[in-house]
This record gives structure tokens, sequence and C-alpha cells, in this order.
């Protein structure tokens, strides 16, 4: 791949080699005619546009802003969808040339509604990582499609005669109708073959949908729905909008768990307890009793506008849905799909010896599949294996044949979100390796080798929709990013069956507990090769790099551990050496280990980063459960974490007030120790800022802390990683982070989080102290940044109270990964890449600010407010970050303002800051208060 | 006129020609000695680690060291306030005693004066190396460019490139000037051509006449009139590095006072460690007695109490303050992990610099000889825990964070120490360590005495 500017030069320098001074290149040559002139740049502009641009042949239409033509430096906006757990969450993609650059959520789809997560915001890297797999191999050897064709198309006669048996498809959780349609014509076609699902992190087994914004009272057992990949941005933004206090009400949010969870930390009441009592304590809310009376209280008292959310136990939290009345109202249930069979069942015919063909399609079982699988050692008994994937990871080692896959967004394909949205998904860009889609590979085991992603895609809908508007609907429908067609999709409110747990109550009560969860990073080990998702501090122990055995302070003083001793977990006969970390809030006597680590395969990102969890997890066991022993080996591991201290030492960072406060007297919460030095105290002239004064709020009652707006940053503005080893030195580059505390207090088990970008100080206590006027003052009340000054003293960032100055140590962006020519087509070409020894910080997104502002003078026109949204508030899934003009009477950001809730951070420094926040509520039952 | 002493300021039994002869001996017929050439050999191998240190620095980026966000100065501003201080006492000795007409000065303020110009020189580099990007220094000064660009003049890093700038243009005019009528002598004594030569063409012309020592002492005099406020000055500006910042630990008025007398306090800390050596091994008892060592000793004892008092000052401050922050510094920096870097500092700076109330003491070269040393180390590790303690726990208690030099902080400091000696090694094989000329007034003036 090459840009577009180096072809060009690439064609001078061609042109120069040949002849050193072509005819015609210091004089007009007369025989010159304009017909040769126009033929000559016809073929200069073909050469410039062959190499470098990928342009997909087919009809890509884009979303909203409707160009007449594409113009250089306008990036255009397309809407498609990315897939997480096989359910789809609509993207909208920031082209520059047909080079994505950004992805944002797209505000039509029900599952992003404009904002994104970390993983959602990641996968442009994804995309562009070098070390995605790049060619199809046949046994480690370099092979072609054609031959793989052949060899299907060979064993296809077979599979005519004998109706498919041995051939076995194993996909992970599929929504796609195009898929689905594949496989059901293959299925048809050959009787004997089977069709197998396995999703690492599985999907809900009632497929609930919950409403929060309609729910007063909230009760979680242990589910941390706000993170939930597949509906937990859509899940924020309800639970933000009821969060905030309306009317003198907001929503109170009950969470009983084991482990922290971000939903926890935005828990009124967190109650932390053991994996067992938290079973008991869902039979107590059930039926009212214990110490859950006072919680079932307040739920029937607020029946049929409270839910009940559960991550195991789903199946009493339906039962006690249904007993409230909210079913219908605060709870939904999606008609369960049609899915693939079990695992088990493939593993138990491999196992006899009755698979033999396997087609692996985009998954890596023989990593994440339950230990108990022995998946690796059976990919041995099948005679051929067939493995497509974008990594060549754990699992194509061992096939027989590997197709590198193409991304999501390379390619044609569709997908359905939680509630059954199906969105076309459109290619931004031509395959970066030449890889392949899932509906080419079926398609060739449908001896359709020839066919495209785009056929394939198309002819279905059509086939759907087959009337004479359907390029009408086709158009819109990849306009919005939204199927506009009408499909039979069953209503969704016929309940589920009841799923009955188990009654028996855990007979090793003594012993340790396991917890798995998916990691807060790398999730189930999709990310692993993640720089950006791997540099993600933890949302609460903000260890980056690594995962951990999580383990409370008590739990650990009685086995005699501390942070970072590596110890041994032994799980119902299988062992793994981990090292662990004390975790405020995690219960006492359990042990969480996250998934997504211990990759041997993932590239030189994330090969052996962590410990593999996996290794730990049986099928009967998925999320863990009691009969854990720890051995302590006297070996250590270096952790490194962002944040070192959890304290808040009574400086007010985060201040917090309950409801019953604010009502009393609604100034008090956000008042600190020492107020703000007047304006007029200074012995210099008040500043005028007569145009723009651009100001944001971070409304710390709406923010869950999940980082979102930090990788956003990233993505936006080129932000380097620096690898461990550079955060070890505490020199990570995040523009925005996520500050975390816990409560002094042992007994309160309560977490704030902070996100704390550059604070743009009406009295900058960092424009002071430069010497050369590197980072200055804009009429706008922006605190500048000019990299071209910078001479890198850094008294800057020591003048800094916020401490969000990042300074380039190195040379972070030239070096780390030698800089494949991926990476560099990945960048934002409005924001410019920082060489070593230069300070950096957030601008607001400054570039967004002048594009919007070059639109409004050209049209002649105020700028609207809303229009400009830096990336982080336009990532922010609770919308707790609002950006706007404070001298614009009607704008958000100056109502916020003007709340009570809000105060500076440190404003008793006298820095004036631009960015404020707005102090979170609690809203605690005053039953239990006082109980 | 000089005070009576009890001993005297150069041994009885010199005249004129015993004098010159003594101190140019030392640089024209002495052969090179081993101990002179395994010293500069030392000296020599510790410039090229510095070298090498520095080197390594240019070409990888300043994350080579250990600063970090949020300490993002540290042993270079470190070494550069030490160097500078240690740079006081030179110009401190020359100028201001001379004014105070305090006769002891005349048999060290050479060596004094060539050690200012060598700690500014090893002072200067380091705020060169720490920039992220050093090759634009020069945008720190006020040059006509094509942006019309001058520096930000309300930074004090800008009031320092002044400062120093200043300090060393006047400290080298001042030792240089000194210099003219011994490098005449020197030219005199010299028996090769080419050292008749090259002293010829240092002492500019100087014959001795009654004319050019007329022009030479008021020149001299004006000299030390303008040095005398350039020795309070700079590490007042240098202090302000500190004091103009909001942080903690920083933001102090008593900081020029206080980083001034800690700087003359370092400097003569130096000025003992350099004569004690070499009056031994250049057998310039005579001359450097155990008068001006005790002398040296008396003001480090003064200036150390007036750092000590600081110390209390900075304490009683704090808590006076009652800002939260101001009183979390105070016992962090007294209890947090950097408490050993504070006590001992306190150690070496209060407690050790007491024994020189004692005479035994204070007259025992060896004893103020290791006196010294631990002042220096505990001068420097002052400027240490003021540089790192205030900021690895300011304001934002997420933002804290443990600093710690990696080997090539040390190597540049160790280094440093290189250049130093080098240069100091160098110094005394060519040029005359004591003033001549002056020992020869003082010889007169102490024959008139008598006579």
């Amino acid at each position: 791949m090459k840009s577009p500017y180096s072809s060009a030069t690439a064609s001078l320098n061609f042109a120069r080699d040949e002849q050193e001074f072509a005819a015609g290149a210091s004089e007009w040559p007369s025989e010159l005619s304009r017909r040769k002139f126009l033929k000559i740049a016809g073929a200069s502009i073909a050469l410039a546009g062959a190499g470098c641009t990928r342009n997909p042949p087919e009809h890509i239409v884009p979303y909203q802003k409707q160009p007449e033509e594409i113009i250089p430096g306008k990036p255009l906006f397309f809407a498609s969808a990315l897939t997480l757990g096989g359910f789809a969450r609509g993207v909208l993609v920031e082209t520059h040339e047909g080079r994505p650059t950004k992805i944002e959520g797209n505000p039509l789809h029900p599952a992003s509604l404009g904002a994104s997560d970390v993983f959602m915001q990641a996968e442009l890297l994804t995309l562009y990582d070098p070390e995605r797999s790049r060619a199809l191999k046949k046994a480690d050897q370099i092979s072609t499609w054609e031959t793989l064709v052949g060899e299907i198309l060979a064993a296809a006669q077979k599979w005519k005669t004998n109706g498919g048996a041995g051939l076995r498809i194993l996909t992970r959780h599929e929504t796609s109708p195009t898929s689905l349609d594949q496989i059901h014509r293959l299925l048809t076609k050959y009787p004997a073959a089977k069709w197998h699902e396995y999703e690492p992190l599985g999907a809900s087994t009632t497929g609930a949908i919950y409403h929060f914004d309609k729910a007063e009272v909230i009760v979680s057992l242990g589910a941390d729905f706000l993170c939930d990949p597949i509906a937990g941005l859509k899940y924020t933004r309800d639970f933000a909008n009821s969060r905030r206090p309306k009317n003198g009400a907001m929503n109170r949010l009950y969470v009983a768990e084991s482990t922290p969870t971000l939903t926890g930390a935005m828990a009124d009441h967190r109650l932390v307890m053991s994996p067992a009592e938290l079973e008991q304590f869902a039979r107590n809310l059930e039926f009212g009793s214990g110490s859950a009376k006072r919680i079932t209280d307040d739920l029937r008292a607020h029946s049929g506008k409270c839910v009940v959310v559960a991550h195991e136990l789903e199946a009493i939290a339906h039962r006690i849905n249904d007993s409230l009345g909210n079913t219908g109202n605060t709870v939904d249930y999606a008609t369960p799909q049609t899915g693939g069979r079990d695992l088990r069942e493939l593993v138990d015919e491999i196992r006899a010896g009755a698979v033999e063909t396997l087609v692996i399609i985009n998954g890596n079982p023989v990593y994440d599949a339950p230990a108990d699988f022995e998946f690796a050692k059976l990919l041995g008994k099948i005679p051929r294996t067939i493995h497509l994937d974008l990594y060549a990871n754990e699992t194509a080692e061992l096939c027989g044949w590997h197709i590198p896959e193409a991304h999501e967004l390379e390619t044609w394909s569709d997908a359905r979100a939680f509630d059954s949205t199906a969105t076309i998904m459109q290619p931004m860009i031509e395959p970066l390796f030449g890889g392949r889609s899932r509906h080419e590979l079926l398609a060739a085991l449908l001896q359709d080798p020839a066919a495209s992603s785009y056929k394939i895609v198309r002819a279905f809908w059509q086939s759907q929709h087959n009337s004479a508007d359907f390029e009408k609907v086709w158009r819109k429908s990849l306009h919005d990013g939204i199927a506009n067609f009408q499909l039979p999709i069953a209503n969704a409110s016929a309940p589920p069956p009841s799923a009955e747990i188990s009654n028996q109550k855990s007979e090793i009560r003594n012993s340790l507990a396991l917890l798995i969860r998916p990691s807060a990073q790398t999730l189930d080990g999709h990310f692993s090769n993640n720089a950006w998702l791997q540099e993600f501090p933890g949302p609460f122990t903000k260890i980056v790099w690594d995962n951990a055995a999580l383990i409370s302070a008590a739990t650990a003083q009685r086995l005699k551990l501390e942070s970072d001793d590596v110890v041994k977990l032994i799980f119902r006969g299988r062992s793994l050496r981990a090292p662990i970390w004390i975790l405020p809030g995690q219960a006492d006597d359990c042990v969480t280990v996250q998934l997504g680590y211990g990759r041997t395969h993932a590239g030189s990102v994330g090969n052996g980063v962590g410990f593999n969890a996996y290794t730990l997890r049986t099928s009967d066991a998925l999320w863990g459960g009691p009969g854990l022993q720890i051995e302590k080996t006297g070996d250590s591991h270096d952790f490194v974490t962002t944040q070192h201290h959890w304290k808040m030492e009574g400086r007010d960072q985060v201040r917090v007030g309950t409801l019953a406060e604010f009502q009393k007297d609604a100034h008090a919460i956000a008042k600190g120790d020492e107020p703000a030095p007047r304006e007029d105290e200074s012995l210099y002239e008040k500043v005028i800022y007569d145009r723009h004064a651009w100001g944001m709020v971070i409304d710390l009652n709406t923010c869950i802390g999940c980082g979102a707006c930090t990788i956003a940053c990233q993505a936006e503005n080129n932000i380097p990683t620096v690898g461990k080893e550079q955060v070890q030195m505490n020199r990570e580059m995040h523009w925005i982070r996520v500050d975390r505390y816990f409560a002094e207090n042992a007994s309160e088990s309560w977490t704030s989080h902070q996100p704390v970008p550059c604070m743009h100080c009406e009295n900058a206590p960092c424009e002071l102290v430069c010497p050369v006027a590197a980072t200055v003052h804009s009429s706008e009340g922006l605190n500048q940044m000019v990299y071209n000054r910078c001479i890198g003293t850094r008294y800057c960032s020591n003048n800094c109270p916020y401490k969000v100055r990042r300074f380039n140590f190195l040379e972070y962006d030239a070096n780390q990964f030698e800089q494949p020519a991926t990476r560099k087509l990945m960048r934002n070409p409005n924001v410019s890449v920082r060489s070593r020894g230069v300070m950096e910080k957030c601008t607001y997104c400054i570039q967004r600010i002048n594009a919007v502002k070059i639109d409004a003078q050209i049209a002649n026109r105020a700028i609207r407010d809303g229009e400009i949204t830096p990336a982080c508030a336009q990532a922010c899934p609770a919308e707790a970050i609002v950006f706007g003009d404070i001298n614009d009477m009607n704008s958000r950001v100056r109502k916020l303002r003007a709340s009570p809730l809000n105060y500076g951070l440190l404003a008793e420094l006298n820095t004036r800051p631009r960015t404020t926040y707005l102090a979170r509520l609690q809203n605690p039952n005053p039953q239990l208060e006082h109980a | 006129m000089s005070t009576e002493v009890q001993e005297p300021i150069v041994a009885p039994g010199y005249d004129n020609e015993s004098v010159t002869r003594k101190i140019t001996d030392v640089v024209l017929t002495r052969p090179v000695h081993r101990g002179w050439l395994g010293g500069f050999a030392i000296a020599f191998l510790l410039l090229m680690m510095f070298n090498y240190a520095v080197a390594w620095l240019l070409y990888k980026g300043i994350g080579v060291w250990g600063v970090n966000i949020p300490v993002a100065w540290g042993f270079a501003i470190t070494n550069f306030v030490w160097w500078i201080g240690i740079g006081h006492a030179g110009t401190f000795i020359s100028a201001i005693l001379l004014l105070l007409h305090q006769d002891w000065r005349t048999s060290i303020n050479r060596f004094a004066e060539a050690m200012t110009l060598f700690a500014v020189a090893c002072a200067g580099t380091f705020p060169l190396l720490h920039l992220g990007r050093p090759w634009v220094f020069y945008w720190l000064l006020p040059y006509p460019d094509t942006m019309g660009m001058w520096p930000q003049w309300r930074s004090a890093l800008v009031w320092d490139v002044f400062a120093v700038g200043t300090y060393l243009t006047v400290s080298l005019i001042f030792w240089y000037v000194g210099l003219v009528p011994d490098l005449a002598t020197m030219r005199d004594r010299a028996r090769s051509k080419f050292l008749q030569l090259i002293y010829g063409v240092l002492a500019l012309g100087w014959r001795g006449s009654a004319r050019h020592w007329k022009r030479f002492h008021v020149a001299y005099l004006l000299l030390a009139g303008l040095a005398t406020p350039l020795v309070l000055s700079v590490h007042s500006v240098v202090s302000t590095d500190f004091a103009i910042a909001i942080v903690p630990g920083w933001h102090s008025t008593i900081f020029p006072p206080y980083f001034v007398a800690g700087a003359i306090f370092s400097g003569f800390a130096m000025v003992l460690t350099l004569a004690i050596p070499i009056r031994k091994y250049y057998h310039l008892e005579d001359f450097i007695t155990i008068k001006h060592l005790e002398n040296s000793a008396m003001v480090m004892l003064a200036t150390g109490l007036m750092v000590a008092h600081g110390y209390l000052t900075e304490g009683f401050m704090s808590w006076y303050s009652d800002d939260k922050f101001e009183i979390y510094l105070t016992l962090n920096r007294m209890f947090g992990p950097y408490a050993p870097a504070y006590w001992l500092l306190v150690t070496c700076n209060v407690i050790v610099p007491q024994a020189i109330w004692f005479k035994r003491i204070r007259t025992n070269p060896a004893g103020l000889f290791v006196i010294a040393l631990l002042i220096q180390i505990g001068m420097w590790t002052e400027r240490y825990v003021i540089v790192v303690t205030s900021l690895h726990r300011d304001f934002m208690t997420s933002a804290w964070a443990i600093f710690h030099g990696t080997r090539w902080d040390w190597m540049t400091l160790i280094g440093s120490l290189g250049l130093f000696a080098t240069l100091f090694f160098l110094f005394l094989r060519v040029l005359p360590a004591i003033s001549i000329s002056e020992m020869r007034d003082l010889v007169h003036k102490k024959a008139k005495a008598a006579a």
C-alpha cells in the first residue's frame, strides 16, 4: 500500500531515473497538443490512483454528508457495523481518501446510539495490524484460494453421495442473515453435515433485553450490564438518562457482586459477597427474606418500574421480573434464534472419529474452548481442517488449511444487533492483506466459489425483498446503517424457557472460589494483539499489559500473600501460575482471573502477555466455581500500573453527595474546602473572550469509567502506545485518563472514576513557565500546544497541577513497531504526529473545532451547539462529557456550568479551569441507610 | 586593612623571587608527576564516560534518563543547580573578599575562580542536555528571526539563560584580567619558544609599567564590583526556576536567599576539597596555610547555619500556611519514600558542619576534607530532594509516582565530575594556580609592615 503522496513522488522518481531530464521538463514542447496533454494528464491521474486507493468497485453510499464528489481533506462517513460476540453494533467510519481513520458509533443504530466503547474504537488498530494473517496456507506452506477451492470441490463429490457426513462447520455466534442463509442452504444440501457454534463469552440464555430508562430501581446480581459487550452502550445510555436527577428523582441501583465491576462502582448500594452468598442473596431477594428484605420491599414498591439483572442467576432474575410485572415494561425477551449445535457435541463426534472435514469459521477454539475439551489434541484426529480468521492464531497453527479473513471493514456482510436490528456492512477499503470473507468460504462450500461477498450479500437481501424498489431500499439501508427491509422477525415478547437452576448448595463452602471473567482490555483474547487495548488501564487495577488474579486484602492476609506474588491456582485438577493483585472491593475468599491473555500466537504485541485463564476453564464451570486452591511459589511478578495511589488524600477531586443532601442544599456537595479566588482578585486585567469560549463539563454522576474516551482520543489524535517498560517509567501518553479512587474507609466499598483531560485553564500555570512560548492561550480560551516550537524543557508539565501533559521521552511514534506502512494509513491527517522531545496534551480536538468553524464561516452562519464534538465526548456512552461554547447563552455546556453541582478541579489554585465537573450523586435507600 | 591574624597567611621567609619561582615552577619546570598523570587519567576516563552517556542521550532521547510524568525534572536540573552553586565560591572569594580587603583570599582566589569557570561550564551543559530537543536550544535566546518570535519573558528558564550567561562572562573576564600579569611572568620565565609565544600572546603585551598596574587595579576593582551583585543574583534567579512555579515545595519566597547561602556553602566546600590536596601534593602549605582553611571552614559554618535556618523556615511555613498541599509535602519529605535522602541532607548539611565549631577540627586538613566532601554530597541531595520530592507527589494523587535515576543519569552526573576534574588538572599544569602578582604584593606588604 502506498499513500497518494508517496505514489506521486514515486512516479516522479521513476521519471527521473529513466531520463535525468525528460523531454518537456524544462520547456513546453511545441508538438505537445492539447490532446496529448490531456492524455498525459489522464494517465498521471490514473497512475496516481492505481497504486494507492483501494476503492471497492461496488457502490458505497455515504451517510449524512453526501458530497458532490470527494474533496481531498474532507472526510467521508460511511455507516456499517462491527460485531462483538456475534452481535452488530452500528458504526460510522470516517474515511480520508479511502482510508478508514476513525470509528464512531452510528446514532441511528440501537446498539450504539452514536456511542462507542474501547473495543469499537480499537477495532481500527486491528484493521491496520500488520501482523494480521496475510497468506493462505496449507500445512504451513503458502497456497492459493484456487487450490483450496479445488480440494473443496473434490470433497464435495463425496458429500453429494454421503449427504455431507463428516462435514462439520464451527462458527462463532452467528447473527448474519446472509451467513445463516448460506449455512441453512448448506445443511439442506448436505443433510448429514452439522453446524456448531461456540462463543467463548456466550450469550444471555434468556435473551433478556432491558430498558433501564424505565427502571426506577435496578438490582444487579453480579451482572456488569453497563459493560455488556453486546448491548452495554444502550444500557449505559438508558441508565445515565434515568441517573440524572429529574424533578428530584433519580434511579437507585443495588449491585450484589463478588468482584468489582463498573456497574458495581455506580451502585448506590454495593453489596460485596462471595458467589455462594450471592446465590443465597438472590433467593432471599426472590422471597423477600433475610438480608434482601428491604431491597425486595423497594422493588415491590416499584413494581413494573424496576428490574433485576443477573449474569449466572438469570433464571431467578427472570422469575422476579415476572412476578413484579416488569416483563414487557423494563425487560423484554428476544425470541431465541435458531443457532448452531453445541461445541460439546462436536467434541464428542471428533472423539468418536465421525468428523472428516472441519471448517472453523472465525474463531480460536484451540485457545478459548473449555480446557476439558482438549481441542488442540482433537484437531489432530480430523483429516481435513480449514480455518478462517483475521489472525494466524493458535488454531490456525494446528489446522491443515488457514485462510486469512477480510476484516469487517474490508468486506460486505451483515449482522443483527442484540434486538435483532439488521445492518448491512459495507467495506471501507479493499482487503489490505487479501483476506476472504466467511461468505466466500461458505459459497465455496456450496460450490459457488466465484461469488463475491458483495454479490452474495446483495443476492440474499434481494431474495428477501424482490421488488422494484429494491435498489432504493438497499441504498437507504447502506446509508442509514440499518437494513430497512421487512424481514420476518418474530415478535419479542414470548417468554423464554425458564431455566431451572440447581438447588443444591455448594458443598465445598470453606474453599476458595474461582471467578472467570472477560478482560476489560482484550475481552476474550480477540484483542490480544491490539496495543491500544493492551495499554488501556484496567478500570479498577489500572494494570496495563497484564492480567492478574484478583484477591481481597483480608484473604491475601490470611493466605500470607502480597500483590505481585506469583501463585499456583489449582482448580479441579488443573493448575495455572498467576501473579496476584490485591483489589479493594473484591469479596473475601474468591479469586478473579480475566480471560484473553497468555496467548502464544497472537502476534508480537499479544504473545506472552499475562497468563491464560482458559486453562482453568472447563465446560462445567465456565465462570468458575468453588474448589480453588492456592499455592505460593515464591516468585514475584512486575505489574505495571498507570495509577499507583488509590486515595484522594482529602483533596476533593471527586465530590460525592446523596440526593437527599442535594435537595437540602443544592450547592453544598460541589463546594470544596477552599473557594476559588474571585476573578477580580488578580492584578492583571481580565481577559475578555468575546467570540467563542470553549468549555467542557464532565458529569461524574453518569460517567461509568469505561475508558471509551481514552481510546477514542488515542485514535483521533494519533497518540502512540509506548509499551510496558515505558509505562513502568510513568510515560504513558493518554491525553484523557480515567482516574480511579477507592473509599478511604475500608468498610465502604465505593469506587469513583474521573476522566481527566486538559483543563484548559484560563490562568494556565503551564503557559507562564514555557521559555519559548510553545504553549499559549488562544483567543477562544484554548490552552494550545505548539509542537513545532516546543524544545522540551518539560517545565509546563511540572507546573501543571493536573498532570495531564504527556511528553515524548523517546521517539515513540516512529520506532515502536518499525512503523509498518499500514500504520501510516491509519493516521488522522488532521493531527500532527509528534516527534521525540516534544510535549503534547489534549487540544479539545482543535481539528474538529476548526473544521466546523470553517464550515460555519463558509455558510455564513453561527456554530450550532453540539455541532463540535471532541472524540471523547462523541464516544461517551453515558453522554457524560459535554463540550461547547460557554459564550453561547443556550449551549448545554453553559447550562451545565451553571448547575449547582458544577465544580472546578483544584480551582482553589486559581487556575480557572474550562473543563469542570458535575459532582456525583448517590441515591441510597433510607431504609438501608439506617438499618 | 587586614585585621590582626594569629596564624600567618603566608609563611615567613619569602621574597618576590622565591614566591615567583615556587608558583611558576609548578607549571614550567616540574616534570609531569606520576600522581598528576594518574589523577588526570582517571578524570579523563570519567570525561569519556560523560561523552558516551551524552552521545547516547542525544541519539536516543531524554527517555534514557529516569525522568517521567510527574517527575519531569530529575538529575539534570539537580546537577545544574549543584554545579552552579559550587561555582559561587570563586567569585565570592575573588570579588567580595577583595572589596572587603580580606588579604587571605590572595592565595586561593585564582584556583577558586578557575573552579567557578569549570563548575559553570559543567552546570551549563545540563540545561541544554535536559531539553527534549537540545538542537534548538538557541530558541531560548532573543535573536531576530523571520517569525518574530522572542523568548517568553515570564519564564524563569529565560532568566536563567541570562543569569548564567552573564555570570559565566563576567567570571571569565575577571579571571582572565587577574591572570594577565601572571601570564607575563610566565612568558618571561618560560624557556621554550613555544611557551613564550603562547604565554606572550595571552599576556596581551603586559610590561609591568606603572601605568599598566594602575589601569589593571582600576579594572580589577571595577570587575570585582560588577561581579559582586552577580554572586547574589545568579542563584537567586536559579532559585526562581522553582519559586515561580505553583508546585508545593517550590513555590516559596525564601528560595533566593536560601539558595545563595546554599551555593556559597557548597562552593566553599569545593574550595576546600580542591585546596587541601593541592597544598599537600604541590607543597604549597606556605601559601595556602591553615588560616585559609580555617577561614573557609568558618564561611562554611556560617552559610551552613543559614541553610539550616532555611530548612526550619520551610517546615515552619508549611505548617503556618495551613495549606494541605504544603503540609503534606513537608511530611512526605520527612517520612515519605524519599525520607532517606532528606535525612541524609539534614545530616550532611546541618549536623556535620557543627564540627567546625571545634578549633581542633577546623584546623585539621584531613577532617575538613571529609566535612567538605560530606557537605557536597549533602548539597547535591538537597537539590535532589527539592526537585524530586516536590514533583513526585503534588496535587493530583492519581498522578503520584516514584522517580529513580537510571544508569545514564548516574553516568552523566559522575561523568560531569570527570569534565570538571579534567579541566582542573589541565589548569594546574598550564597556568599558575596561585596569583603570583598578588602574592608578591602580599609579601611586599608584609615586609614593609615588618620593617
